[in-house]
């Protein structure tokens, strides 16, 4: 069992979106290794309400790694030094006694500062809202056993689905580009049959609105991929990509 | 506008331009490696001189010539518009961001190493293009290509220049080579890893070539 650590924080403090903000320096003691990045958050916003300041906000919701709500860049990548993982997954014992943390909001133009460490990813509903569904207008729900699925697709479509919006693939790209995340809702849907009919029209609207929303262009660092807490593939952009393109030149419904 | 409005107004048709031109760009690399090459035949650049010749006068590729400089063009406005664009999506920076821990270097600087590319592609045509294209020079027989390259890279500064051109574009290839697939949507597990392979091998044999021409030529090995 290692020692309790002393730590610093440089953590970002913004009033609100018209605020230009600052760093401000923390001081917290007697930190657990054995506590998630959060909870280390919570002492200090206990020991700031203490003494009667402001708290900092910061986005949490499920804390076990499925919602995609937390969102602090620490030290320079995105829910901090570990692979896979969302914020609330990551220990403090990934970090040293004396160490001095840097934290910040998730940084692109599309995801402009709320509040603190808080970002508006509404961005990612309107994409979302763009043409990351089926459309089944009628009806209730056919048993699922009715559509035989390949176990490749099935298996291709659910590895897309695990994305959970979290944003670290933008926070992370040197661009801001939100390709990895719109790929993975793209592919999601264009691997099972259910997802055929609006195949060519979703490609082209949630790219387009990804556009609109001001999310840079695809590199392809692979920067996106190496920081997805749920190691959402690189071979989904280029599936995209390969849709997208056909939809432009080839799709009839063009 | 019609089918290919998205090549200009959306984020990835930019990108299927960057790939297409930059994969005939390769293509061109190969050519002008193979042709320089023979210079290490080492028979006092007669048979290089006759390719030369051959790549000078002949109708296809002089017209082959003019779409070439039509894709770089291309190829190097789109990225640079691409870099601004990209650079401008996040306005506000990082205090603190660790690039290293997730992308490779090269992949990251694109931008730089193309534009130290397009620095280096101005002398470099300057040098040689101009003067076989351009002046009597070659054409009237009072000097041959071979005899230019000698005169050039008599020049040690000029061969240092022309080394760090090279491996500008070593590393600028390294990642536009396996890049330009996956831009234009190929990557399956069947062929990419044969992608990248093949692109790692292609860009650092073709840039061995390249840098070794300057220094053969200047330390006297072909002659």
């Amino acid at each position: 069992m290692s020692e309790n650590m002393n730590l610093t924080l440089k953590v970002w403090r913004q009033r609100n979106n018209k605020d230009k903000g600052k760093f401000e320096d923390f001081k917290v003691n007697d930190i657990s290794p054995d506590m998630s990045f959060l909870e280390m958050f919570d002492v200090l916003n206990e020991q700031l309400i203490s003494q009667g300041s402001d708290p900092i906000a910061f986005d949490h919701d499920c804390r076990e790694g499925i919602c995609g709500m937390c969102s602090m860049y620490i030290n320079g990548r995105p829910h901090g030094p570990k692979e896979g993982i969302t914020t609330c997954q990551l220990h403090m014992r990934s970090f040293k006694d004396g160490d001095t943390i840097v934290v910040e909001p998730w940084r692109a133009n599309a995801f402009p500062v709320i509040k603190d460490l808080v970002v508006d990813r509404t961005a990612f509903d309107r994409i979302i809202a763009a043409g990351g569904f089926i459309s089944v207008n009628t009806g209730n729900a056919q048993d699922g056993n009715s559509i035989p699925i390949s176990k490749i697709d099935a298996d291709i479509a659910f590895a897309a689905a695990a994305c959970i919006g979290c944003g670290a693939c933008v926070a992370a790209c040197k661009n801001a580009s939100a390709m990895l995340f719109v790929s993975a809702k793209i592919n999601q849907l264009s691997h099972l049959p259910q997802g055929q009919p609006e195949r060519m029209q979703r490609v082209r609207a949630m790219v387009h609105q990804m556009d609109k929303e001001g999310f840079g262009a695809c590199t392809n660092t692979g920067a996106c991929s190496a920081e997805c807490p749920k190691e959402i593939s690189l071979v989904n952009i280029a599936s995209m990509n390969c849709d997208y393109i056909k939809a432009n030149v080839i799709d009839s419904n063009g | 506008m019609g089918a290919f409005s998205f090549l200009l107004n959306s984020t990835i048709g930019k990108k299927v331009i960057m790939g297409v031109t930059g994969i005939c760009l390769v293509g061109f690399l190969a050519v002008h490696c193979f042709v320089n090459s023979l210079i290490f035949v080492n028979d006092g650049g007669e048979l290089f001189n006759t390719a030369a010749e051959f790549m000078a006068h002949n109708v296809l590729i002089r017209t082959m010539e003019i779409f070439l400089f039509l894709g770089l063009i291309l190829h190097a406005l789109q990225g640079i518009n691409l870099v601004f664009k990209n650079m401008s999506a996040r306005k506000v920076k990082y205090y603190k961001q660790d690039g290293a821990a997730n992308s490779k270097w090269y992949s990251r600087s694109m931008g730089l190493l193309g534009t130290l590319l397009l620095l280096f592609l101005i002398l470099h045509l300057k040098h040689f293009w101009y003067v076989s294209r351009l002046t009597e020079e070659i054409s009237s027989g009072d000097d041959t290509l071979f005899g230019e390259m000698k005169e050039v890279f008599a020049n040690p500064i000029v061969v240092a220049i022309y080394i760090i051109g090279v491996i500008s574009l070593a590393y600028h290839l390294l990642h536009g080579f396996q890049s330009a697939f996956q831009s234009l949507g190929f990557n399956h597990k069947k062929y990419t890893p044969f992608i990248k392979s093949f692109g790692f091998w292609y860009s650092i044999i073709i840039s061995i070539l390249f840098a070794v021409m300057p220094l053969a030529l200047h330390l006297g090995w072909v002659k």
